[in-house]
């Protein structure tokens, strides 16, 4: 799909971060002209995958979570969010309904609902080296537009 | 976020406000648990009309609230739910466990 839009952004894995990430996701996505339901899951499943890298990949120190958001032809937006943190040993496992190594604030939902809220969810990890989430949603058109 | 609460007959309701994260949900959990050793409360309401954001972070924090009371011999709930926080709790499944009102006051 061609690339209409972009914007590349990176700050350090704090949760105090997990805000202005979705806020900024939401801007984006804005331009496409989404109902206000689509921008929820927006911000929904950008607040998910940038808690994930926050609370899981960075465990020790504090990385650099980045957040890319594509505008694509055929009304579609793309979200990557990349770590290059300690990485996901079993990808399968990690996206299983209530399965969660986070702390008491974590229900182990994030990519049950990151998969309910998009239309596409692509997940890629290496242990040591990082893990990228995908994701697609398809802005649909308004009734009289 | 804010955490407001009032205590009336053995029922505390806690008043959830803004936004719901990661980020927030560590100390809202803090505050919640003074409150509960504070009232030893019989039923627990969570009421989210002024919650305008929510991610699975504050389906952890409903569940955990909802253990709380079962510890001390209580129930919790959910009123007033909607818009996005409520997709988040349909999507999570949550209602199998915890009763979700989503009915506005009037």
């Amino acid at each position: 799909m061609k690339q209409l839009n972009y914007i590349k952004l990176e700050f350090p894995a704090r949760s105090v971060n997990e805000g202005f990430a979705r806020a900024a996701a939401a801007a984006f996505a804005a331009q496409m002209d989404p109902t206000m339901e689509e921008l929820g899951d927006i911000k929904t499943a950008v607040s998910e995958a940038v808690t994930n890298a926050i609370v899981h990949a960075y465990p020790d120190t504090v990385g650099v979570v980045q957040l890319r958001l594509r505008a694509l032809e055929g009304d579609t937006l793309e979200i990557l969010v990349r770590d290059r943190g300690r990485g996901i040993p079993d990808v399968k496992k990690a996206m299983e309904p209530m399965y969660s190594t986070g702390g008491e604030e974590r229900s182990g939902m994030g990519f049950t609902i990151m998969g309910s809220f998009m239309d596409g969810l692509k997940v890629r990890s290496a242990v040591g080296r990082g893990t990228s989430v995908t994701m697609r949603k398809r802005i649909r058109a308004k009734a009289g537009a | 976020m804010k955490v407001l609460s009032s205590y009336e007959d053995g029922r505390l309701t806690l008043y959830f406000q803004g936004e719901l994260d990661h980020h927030e949900a560590a100390a809202a959990l803090r505050r919640i648990g003074r409150t509960m050793d504070d009232y030893m409360p019989r039923d627990c309401v969570i009421d989210m009309e002024g919650l305008t954001f929510m991610d699975s972070s504050g389906i952890a924090l409903i569940l955990k609230v909802s253990r709380l009371m079962s510890e001390i011999g209580g129930r919790a709930w959910v009123e007033n739910a909607k818009n996005q926080p409520l997709k988040v709790i349909d999507a999570s499944g949550i209602d199998r466990m915890i009763k979700i009102s989503t009915a506005v006051k009037q």
